[in-house]
């Protein structure tokens, strides 16, 4: 059933269709934006608490859509493959953080940049033995597969709307954690003063720790409910973290609030970009972050 | 004569009489390290002795490159006296560009800010018409060091090419050497030293790291337009990602803040390269363990193990 | 205000709700040694950033020699001769003393064009980075690296770097912060020989060294200037005395304890 009643001329140009066709371009962007959020957030939120720079964050965005296809085509199911996926992540990253991360907390950024690029190595050349270079679909939960048709020509696919929701609801829990709860005040403490958080007996090590966890699997949640979106190929982490980068220039770094407006906005400025301006579509995000830095070097929001 | 020196003329005498005793294909190899030498000299004026760590240097590397593949004419060969400056000119200014908005960010900012940039120019050669896309271009003639008619050297002979390139990494050693100890090469170090004082002192910062990016950039691509010559050929990949991380990655193994540093670590980059693709094709899981391990268990590099033998360091702060 | 080197005008820095100095006039005079007083957290070291440029002011107007100021650069106050020294110090651990001092001078004379001439071989600033390590006393430490001098050599270093660029005022942040006597004594010696050629704002805790060299007195207590006048003023004064210790102490009394140091 369309949402709007048909023009009152059958036969005619269907003017609903441009409107509509703002509507799907304006979700789309958001829905991208909000993906964005969930995998910049991460990577803010590693580097405004540990302050260590993490370029393999895209590889862990990554793995998280490696992960839903391999799981999916293991159990059928890609909600089974995002929960059991989602656990194993965490595992990864609290054992990552204990066996390489934990050590780069003191050292200058040059260092951490290196670590992290040997990673990215480590991580793809694991997935090309593991799951070869070929670009693989994932397929969409069937009770999810479903369009909400808007006129007679088009239609709004259910799994998207799914996945600006989902990404809503973590953030959302995000904000809990991070603003409601004990564990949440340690890690705001341990962002500002390490010192003092240790002085009062809590492990910052294990704070940090969970910190890291919880940003690999942020990442890697994202590659899994995208999966079926933007399907799974190798090159698929570089090409989020350089988004990521960008996102978090704009938004400032630390500043979880920064990433989502800037997410927004780089969300909508690329959707909108390669409908009006398809050849130069890839440079919106580029020159977007070229003005910023000209009028607001340090992001347009201040570490919280 | 002080030991320093001396390692030096040791050093540049091999280098000089490599091409008498080896192989042909050696002669190559060691022209292409000795052109990643002058890449990662270059990367080293910005980080080892500015302070500003770029992960984005290929980008000039491959605007180097390109200048000479699209600058050569398609039935004749190019001149080498009017491309090369064109070269190096054409990535000093893209890096004067691109640095009048990178360097106004700090810190970690910069680091991913450079990495943006250089994207976007790979981005540019790769998606657009104006590299010609991901196939790349290719030469078919090399460049002709000719001056009215005469050519002094054949550029197509390898022998040739290496002394060219050698002449060429001599000159920039010896060129950043001097800058290094000039009034703007002092200003650098005192950037990198401790930025907040050199502004209390005041010292228009941003033009100085500005300055030093551009050079920086330039020199870069000078060593692509060598990389262009000696290959014939140009793809995308010479400004990816992989190639800013493998300077960087030269820079750390030969020790950063010291210019042979940038020669040493290519030497050891490539060594590391050959011998990790004879020994299997995921030679990429190998050198990416290895810089993990490297980073972990020796972050100062070749040279820095080298220090912890030698004496104690002089009361001359500056070394190269 | 018309002879006035350096001078503020109802000067303010708000950090969010926080009023951490609130409208501080005062004016520094050639020749004229001019101390800030006041508890810890009164605002003085943040007065001095905002005179030197390192933080933003929120109100109010900085002048030097009857020229606005205030939207300046902290380079940019420094090239039109306001020099400042740190309470941390904030040298060149890697340089030698004589480096550090022959650096600042170079910020006089940049040349940043000379690309094939030594630095060092520049005489003008060469010899400029002489006199300062002289006039701070650290002619023999020239070639010492600055991180393998002592703490108080480096406070002299401090000093020496701001002599160098040949400032007109000196902003000087607890020069004497963590020295011991021999060494507050000839630091008090060299801020008795810069007094007359500078126009010296002094923030410093040691109240002995205050009172020897000061002409000037300030006192700021949560932000704002409590009373300003001459030394012996600023003893005798009750609202002084009250405010700042909240019972008598070495203030009380015309004649300092023998040896004693301030708080």
């Amino acid at each position: 059933m369309p949402l709007l009643p048909a023009p009152a001329a059958p036969g005619g140009p269907d003017p609903r269709v441009d409107l509509y066709s703002l509507l799907i371009q304006l979700l789309n962007g958001v829905q991208y934006g909000l993906l964005l959020f969930l995998v910049a957030s991460g990577l803010t939120l590693i580097f405004g608490i540990m302050g260590i720079i993490n370029l393999a964050h895209g590889s862990f965005y990554m793995i998280g859509a490696y992960l839903a296809f391999t799981l999916s085509s293991l159990t059928g199911s890609l909600l089974a493959a995002i929960a059991l996926g989602t656990l194993l992540s965490v595992i990864l990253g609290i054992a990552l953080d204990w066996a390489l991360f934990s050590r780069l907390y003191r050292r200058d950024h040059l260092q951490q940049v290196l670590l992290t690029y040997g990673l990215i190595l480590v991580f793809e050349e694991i997935r090309s033995l593991v799951a070869g270079n070929d670009v693989h679909g994932v397929q969409v939960p069937p009770a999810l597969d479903a369009s909400i048709r808007l006129t007679d020509t088009l239609s709004y696919p259910v799994y998207r709307l799914f996945m600006s929701g989902v990404c809503l609801v973590v953030a959302g829990l995000m904000y809990l954690l991070i603003h409601r709860t004990r564990v949440g005040m340690m890690i705001r403490a341990g962002a500002s003063n390490r010192e003092m958080v240790q002085s009062l007996g809590l492990d910052i090590n294990l704070v940090y720790r969970l910190v890291f966890a919880l940003g690999v699997a942020l990442a890697a949640f994202a590659g899994m409910i995208a999966a079926p979106i933007s399907s799974v190929y190798p090159g698929m982490g570089t090409q989020v973290l350089i988004i990521c980068f960008v996102v978090v220039v704009i938004g400032g770094i630390g500043s979880v609030w920064g990433a989502l407006a800037a997410a927004l906005l780089i969300g909508l400025v690329d959707t909108f970009g390669k409908v009006l301006l398809p050849q130069a579509a890839g440079l919106g995000v580029y020159l977007l972050m070229a003005v910023i830095l000209l009028r607001r070097p340090e992001g347009l929001f201040r570490r919280t | 004569m002080n030991r320093g020196n001396i390692a030096l003329a040791v050093a540049l005498a091999l280098l000089a009489a490599f091409p008498a005793a080896g192989a042909t294909f050696y002669v190559e190899l060691v022209t292409k390290v000795m052109i990643l030498a002058i890449f990662a000299m270059s990367l080293d004026l910005l980080v080892g002795y500015t302070g500003l760590v770029s992960f984005g240097h290929a980008a000039f590397y491959g605007i180097g490159a390109y200048a000479l593949a699209l600058s050569a004419p398609r039935y004749e060969p190019a001149n080498l006296w009017l491309t090369l400056p064109g070269a190096v000119l054409l990535a000093g200014l893209a890096a004067l560009a691109v640095g009048s908005f990178v360097v106004r960010a700090r810190g970690t900012y910069f680091i991913m800010v450079t990495l943006a940039f250089a994207q976007m120019f790979h981005f540019v050669f790769h998606d657009t018409e104006i590299g010609r896309g991901s196939d790349g271009i290719s030469m078919n003639f090399k460049p002709v060091a000719s001056v009215a008619g005469f050519a002094p050297f054949d550029l197509g002979k390898a022998t040739h090419l290496y002394y060219f390139v050698l002449a060429t990494l001599v000159a920039v050693f010896a060129f950043l050497r001097l800058l290094l100890r000039s009034p703007l090469g002092r200003t650098f170090q005192g950037i990198k030293s401790n930025e907040h004082r050199m502004v209390s002192l005041g010292f228009p910062v941003f033009r100085y790291k500005l300055a030093s990016f551009t050079i920086a950039g330039a020199i870069g691509g000078l060593a692509g337009y060598l990389s262009a010559l000696q290959f014939g050929f140009v793809n995308p990949e010479l400004l990816s990602w992989h190639q800013s991380g493998n300077v960087l990655l030269m820079l750390i193994l030969g020790g950063l803040g010291r210019l042979t540093g940038g020669v040493v670590g290519a030497f050891a980059f490539v060594a590391l390269q050959e011998a990790f693709q004879s020994l299997t094709d995921r030679w990429q899981l190998l050198f990416g363990a290895t810089i993990v391990l490297l980073v972990i268990f020796l972050p100062g590099g070749v040279a820095g193990v080298a220090d912890r033998f030698r004496r104690p360091p002089s009361r001359e702060p500056f070394h190269v | 205000m018309s002879d006035a080197i350096l001078a503020t005008r109802a000067l303010c820095k708000r950090f969010g709700g926080l009023s951490a100095v609130g409208d501080v006039s005062l004016e520094l005079h050639r020749g004229r040694l001019h101390a800030l007083l006041g508890p810890n957290g009164a605002g003085k070291s943040t007065l001095i950033n905002l005179l030197s440029g390192d933080l933003p002011a929120t109100s109010g107007a900085i002048s030097y020699r009857g020229r606005d100021v205030t939207s300046l650069r902290a380079d940019q106050r420094s090239r039109i001769g306001i020099g400042r020294s740190y309470q941390k110090t904030n040298i060149f651990g890697a340089f030698t003393a004589f480096e550090n001092c022959r650096l600042a001078a170079q910020s006089r004379f940049p040349r940043p064009l000379h690309v094939f001439s030594d630095a060092r071989a520049f005489a003008p600033v060469r010899q400029a980075a002489e006199r300062a390590l002289e006039a701070a006393g650290l002619a023999a430490a020239a070639d010492i690296v600055a991180a393998e001098l002592s703490h108080g050599a480096q406070r002299q270093l401090e000093i020496a770097m701001a002599l160098a660029t040949g400032p007109e005022v000196l902003l000087l942040d607890e020069p004497l912060a963590g020295m011991g006597a021999d060494e507050a004594g000839r630091m008090v010696e060299l801020l008795k020989k810069l007094g007359p050629d500078h126009a010296i704002l002094l923030v410093e805790h040691d109240m002995d060294a205050v009172f020897a060299v000061a002409e000037v007195i300030t006192v700021m207590v949560n932000g704002q200037v409590l009373e300003s006048g001459t030394p012996e003023r600023i003893r005798a004064s009750p609202a002084v005395r009250q405010a700042y210790l909240g019972h008598d102490g070495p203030l009380a009394g015309e004649t300092a304890p023998a040896g004693g140091r301030g708080a």
